[in-house]
């Protein structure tokens, strides 16, 4: 299932936070959404997993308009990890991940056979398994944030929208994570800071900036030393990784903080 | 080489590096409990026949001593409309007449404040919020008072006051619904803002129209409905608020997994596909009214739907559906015995009920979380 946000426009007390942003998610690839700090992306991806309706534009979900979907039925077929960092109660990290299945649940229903084996394989997935039956509150930031994209796995979605999905990961929790959306065939929608795991791990990049979309395009074609440059406001070595060839970005730490002054 | 067993498995360099937080942390010992569903059926179970006890006893102890064999054929005879002989027409009369609607009652709102204390919580996503917290029960002891200072509602007959009071509490709940309403819907935050702000403006019209008072009257129905209490407990005032509070655990149950998605914060259950603005807009009629027709008949009997769903939580965990399982029993329980003390301890005065939900209350309360490392609201 492809989605595809087409001139979504979100004016909230007057000011623009996204403006005619388009973009295509193509069907079982991953496209990353980059840009500075309150440049739009977790507004972007609020459209699409329905926590802000957009003021103007359509997200499109396949063939269809996401609004004519109940959110019920959307979150059946999308999934979603947001900022938000959790509860304030101390639930399980089992009884967490088993929320994934709320969407395809009516009131209390037991979850299936099937489905308790799907929390646990998502929760092995996420190296959380040996967690299971403590409580999200006394967790740690790396551990919880695993657990909410568990969670989203167990929706069983054709479409996963994260945004910063490695906040607090270590980096090992970091490649593991985007290794597995990287080998598995789920649409993927991602905003990631680092922009060197954005190179590796995503299909397409769309960088935004002020609301707009700046660049879109493979990561070799939009991360440039200009675009970073203007863009991000950094200066970087761009060189090719050297097994995979993806862009990877050197900085220097001097020569940023000296060209600081005449940039944007 | 001597390595004990317990570094062991981080000093040896063939294993691959374990991030930290695989070692469980000691200050979260094992907090659960009862969380199975075969431990919740049983803790209903037993928590059930100890209700059916604790009323039992609870009706047959006062200044007139009655057995609960005796007092279990006296309300049987009343259920079933049994005869009794002329020599216990006086006890049966205690019995049935004022004892049982009386317990029943603390069954009933102990039961509903648990619940709606449950609910609140998840509404305003706050630990501190309990049933009174959106104003309802200053604005419904404004309501009984105006009623008693007044006159007005004189065609409601005995009810006057009861109506008046249910009437001051939705009133007080729609003026802080319409004053937290703002561009973005109501907010938790905004929700309990606002019914703590208007509390303290429904008590300063009450204190005025008290202060101005003629009659002596208008103070003892303030200090009823502030301190809460039972005493005017009759079978007539129980069918309404045992039907609002039997509706709303079943309605509260019944949405428990979504009241979960709820917890997970706005945007994460919106990408479950449960909206909760909507939600909260329920929540919200529904609390308000149940709230009300406890507070109509018993006044706000203050900490029990405060503290009931996190000493539930303690033992069964977080899941809404266990807690709604659960709450309305052991806070039935809980007032029963409340009830009990407030009117036998120093007889034939009553004490106010909510002095010894607090007394008994505080110290349970500290010693379970203390103990069982419970956790809300972060660590």
């Amino acid at each position: 299932m492809d989605l595809r946000l087409d001139s979504l426009g979100v004016t909230i007390d007057g000011h623009d936070l996204i403006q005619d942003l388009s973009l295509d998610v193509p069907d079982g690839r991953i496209v990353g959404l980059v840009g500075p700090n309150g440049s739009g992306k977790s507004t972007a991806l609020r459209c699409v997993y329905r926590a802000l309706k957009p003021s103007r534009g359509t997200v499109w979900f396949g063939g269809e308009d996401l609004t004519g979907l109940s959110l019920r039925d959307g979150a059946r077929r999308l999934s979603a990890l947001t900022q938000e960092g959790g509860t304030d109660l101390d639930f399980t990290v089992e009884e967490v991940v088993a929320l994934g299945r709320a969407p395809h649940k009516h009131g209390n229903e037991p979850l299936t056979e099937r489905e308790s084996e799907l929390c646990r394989e998502a929760m092995h997935r996420l190296d959380v398994a040996h967690l299971a039956s403590r409580g999200v509150l006394a967790l740690s930031g790396g551990e919880r944030q695993r657990v909410l994209v568990a969670r989203a796995l167990v929706q069983e979605p054709e479409i996963l929208v994260l945004d910063e999905p490695t906040n607090h990961l270590d980096v090992r929790h970091q490649i593991e994570l985007l290794s597995m959306l990287k080998g598995g065939d789920l649409t993927v929608l991602v905003v990631l800071h680092d922009l060197n795991l954005a190179a590796a791990a995503c299909d397409r990049l769309g960088v935004l900036d002020d609301g707009r979309v700046v660049a879109e395009g493979t990561p070799s074609e939009v991360l440039t030393e200009e675009l970073v440059r203007d863009v991000f406001g950094v200066a970087a070595n761009v060189v090719p990784h050297p097994l995979s060839g993806a862009p990877q970005l050197l900085y220097s730490l001097e020569s940023s903080s000296a060209m600081r002054g005449h940039t944007r | 080489m001597s390595s004990s067993p317990v570094s062991a498995h981080t000093t040896d360099p063939s294993v691959p590096a374990v991030p930290d937080d695989r070692q469980p942390r000691q200050t979260s010992a094992p907090v659960r409990r009862f969380g199975s569903p075969t431990g919740i059926t049983v803790a209903a179970i037993v928590l059930s026949i100890a209700l059916v006890g604790s009323v039992l006893l609870a009706v047959g102890l006062g200044p007139a001593v009655i057995s609960p064999a005796d007092t279990a054929r006296y309300i049987w005879a009343g259920v079933t409309g049994g005869r009794i002989g002329a020599d216990e027409a006086t006890t049966y009369q205690i019995v049935w007449q004022i004892r049982t609607p009386r317990v029943l009652l603390a069954v009933v709102v102990g039961a509903g404040l648990s619940v709606v204390g449950v609910a609140i919580q998840a509404m305003v996503r706050n630990a501190l919020a309990d049933p009174f917290v959106l104003g309802v029960s200053s604005g419904a002891s404004v309501g009984a008072v105006t009623v008693s200072v007044f006159g007005v509602l004189t065609a409601m007959g005995i009810y006057a006051v009861s109506v008046g009071a249910f009437l001051g509490a939705l009133l007080a709940s729609a003026l802080v619904y319409t004053a937290a309403y703002g561009r973005t819907g109501v907010t938790p935050l905004r929700l309990v803002l606002t019914g703590v702000a208007m509390s303290f403006g429904f008590q300063a019209v009450m204190s005025v129209i008290v202060y101005f008072a003629p009659s002596s009257e208008a103070t003892s129905t303030v200090l009823f409905w502030t301190m809460g209490s039972f005493g005017a407990a009759t079978w007539g005032s129980l069918p309404v608020v045992v039907g609002a509070v039997l509706a709303a655990i079943v309605v509260l149950r019944r949405n428990g997994r979504r009241l979960d998605v709820m917890a997970m914060g706005d945007e994460t259950a919106a990408s479950l596909g449960v909206d909760a603005a909507k939600m909260r807009r329920g929540l919200f009629v529904l609390t308000s009214l149940v709230t009300g027709a406890m507070v109509a008949v018993s006044g706000a009997i203050g900490f029990v739907g405060l503290v009931m769903p996190h000493l539930v939580r303690i033992v069964v965990g977080a899941g809404h559906a266990r807690v709604f399982t659960i709450a309305p029993l052991a806070g039935a329980i809980f007032m029963v015995w409340v009830d009990l003390v407030s009117r036998t301890l120093v007889a034939p005065r009553e004490l106010p009920l909510g002095v010894i939900t607090a007394l008994v209350g505080v110290p349970v309360f500290i010693t379970l979380m203390r103990r069982r490392g419970y956790l809300f609201g972060g660590r």
